[in-house]
């Protein structure tokens, strides 16, 4: 009966600091939100649900239908490449997959201002992309094509492709070549095979791909910072300003509220969807 | 379709997805070597930038902190998480409840983990700078130390404790002389990752770090050059800052192969 109490306490410090510096702090927001702001930007501790109704005031709302447009864009198109590119690796010989799977996975790991900034050096308006285009002949007015939507939308699908990739890459590696053999033989196309057999196999891959993509954009901060420059702002920039310049905590935490809900809510979905996957594997393993 | 067709639209998709990670980067690396700093003309290799680096103080007082707050908060997550790794592992049956705690710092969007302790830290009137970067940090690289040591631990060979009970040491000597030394590779290459996820994080530093420019990281000077513009400077600043990650992360999986994807 001893020994079962050594593993807790090998536990307890993580535990401990975890407790402190991340449990405490997310329900301190919870709370956060249903107290009243104060005259001179602090905090009045009497309950209001003022903060809640207004995150759905138009004004607001429309931020976060708009964030979650960009998210759900920035989602669809990194899952199309990420998918597309996880299968072309899957298909190359066995020895060569690791490699190509830590080159794909490489840039997800250097730094998240650079890799936006990379983008603010092709696109700006003496970038390279605008200097390419000089070099072949086009004289006329090139559209901005840093500070748009689009811009924020191509640094999200950057940064985060990777992570698709190897998200799409670990079903699709386990799949078995056999079992897309008896497709085959049984007369199948090459089309049908993928429709029928090979995307329904790897769709919890997909999922969690898109999941997390769309929850890391949609509260996303730096990249509508850097790329949208002071164009539009989506709920992450929002965020943070109702902590920062507006001083308007409780706001900001009632944003943050709405903000990990839905994240909550995506990662659930996920864990249905890789469940019922898993499920459905047993059965046929049986 | 032929095969051979396929194979080569596979190439071809390939192709494409390795432009795109890698082209944006090696223009910026390449850029940060341009003698004229500027993108429209080649006008020579030089290393110019890179010196005018060393004289900018602002970027030396920032790569202190930076390199401050990182040790500080490796050696403690390496500790703790290495810790937790080996308790829950000894435990095998652990509740969701618990498996969510570890996990959730590995997922949780960093401003929703940021403005929680930026709130926490005023209303406790804690005065912020390096020491609430550090030990923020700490938050989200113990939960990776800990993965990376886990998924040692999956064949970890228990009965060598046994025999080391067996054979009179107790359980911290077990500890320290016998699962220790076992996990050292995966202890190092988690601590490797948290060195380089610390160097990196930008917004839990930003909105920890307090008012004033003196406890000021690297990526939030980076950040703070960035909206001006692009400069020479910054090239090749993040191209250094890219080095020394992709020079960790290559140590880290050398030592730890068992945890390279697709293994």
């Amino acid at each position: 009966m001893t020994t079962d109490r050594r593993p807790l306490l090998l536990m307890t410090p993580a535990l401990l600091w975890l407790t402190a510096l991340m449990v405490i702090p997310c329900a301190l927001i919870l709370v956060l939100a249903f107290f009243r702001r104060g005259v001179y930007g602090g905090i009045e501790y009497t309950w209001t649900l003022e903060n809640i109704a207004l995150v759905f005031d138009p004004l607001y709302f429309r931020i976060f239908l708009k964030s979650a447009g960009i998210a759900g864009l920035s989602a669809c198109i990194a899952c199309v490449l990420g998918y597309a590119a996880a299968y072309a690796i899957a298909a190359m010989p066995r020895r060569r997959q690791p490699m190509l799977l830590f080159f794909a996975v490489l840039p997800f790991w250097s730094n998240y201002l650079v890799r936006t900034y990379a983008w603010i050096v092709l696109l700006n308006r003496e970038g390279l992309i605008v200097n390419i285009a000089r070099w072949l002949g086009y004289q006329g007015e090139l559209p901005s094509m840093l500070y748009t939507e689009q811009a924020v939308i191509i640094g999200l699908v950057y940064n985060y492709l990777p992570f698709v990739i190897l998200a799409c890459y670990a079903p699709l590696s386990r799949m078995n070549a056999e079992v897309t053999e008896v497709s085959r033989d049984l007369g199948a196309s090459a089309w049908t095979t993928f429709r029928r057999v090979t995307l329904p196999m790897t769709v919890p891959g997909i999922a969690t791909g898109f999941v997390f993509v769309f929850v890391l954009s949609i509260g996303n901060f730096v990249t509508p910072a850097l790329l949208g420059g002071g164009q539009f702002q989506m709920i992450g920039n929002l965020v943070y300003a109702q902590f920062i310049t507006a001083n308007d905590w409780p706001f900001g935490a009632a944003l943050s509220m709405v903000l990990i809900l839905i994240m909550l809510g995506l990662l659930m979905g996920q864990a249905v969807v890789a469940d019922r996957a898993a499920g459905g594997k047993g059965r046929a393993d049986d | 379709m032929t095969d051979r067709n396929t194979f080569r639209l596979m190439l071809l998709i390939l192709g494409v997805v390795f432009a795109f990670l890698y082209i944006p980067i090696s223009v910026l690396v390449g850029l940060s070597f341009n003698e004229g700093g500027l993108p429209t003309a080649w006008t020579g290799f030089s290393v110019k930038w890179y010196g005018a680096l060393l004289e900018n103080s602002d970027i030396l007082k920032a790569a202190g902190n930076t390199l401050i707050v990182a040790v500080f908060s490796t050696i403690l997550s390496t500790i703790l998480g290495t810790l937790l790794a080996v308790g829950v592992e000894i435990r095998r049956r652990n509740g969701k409840w618990l498996e969510t705690i570890i996990f959730a710092p590995m997922i949780i969007p960093d401003i929703v983990l940021a403005i929680a302790l930026l709130s926490m830290f005023s209303l406790l009137n804690v005065k912020m700078g390096l020491h609430t970067i550090t030990v923020s940090h700490v938050v989200f690289n113990l939960a990776f130390v800990c993965a990376v040591v886990r998924a040692r631990l999956k064949s970890f060979d228990w009965s060598i404790v046994e025999a080391s009970a067996d054979l009179g040491a107790t359980t911290f000597v077990t500890l320290y002389r016998v699962v220790i030394p076992v996990l050292m590779p995966a202890i190092v290459a988690g601590g490797l990752l948290a060195f380089t996820l610390s160097v990196d994080e930008f917004i839990i530093a930003f909105f920890t770090a307090g008012a004033g420019r003196s406890s000021i990281t690297l990526p939030m000077q980076i950040f703070a050059m960035i909206r001006f513009g692009v400069t020479p400077e910054i090239n090749a600043l993040a191209t250094l800052v890219i080095s020394v990650s992709v020079v960790a992360l290559a140590l880290s999986q050398r030592l730890n192969k068992e945890g390279l994807p697709g293994q």
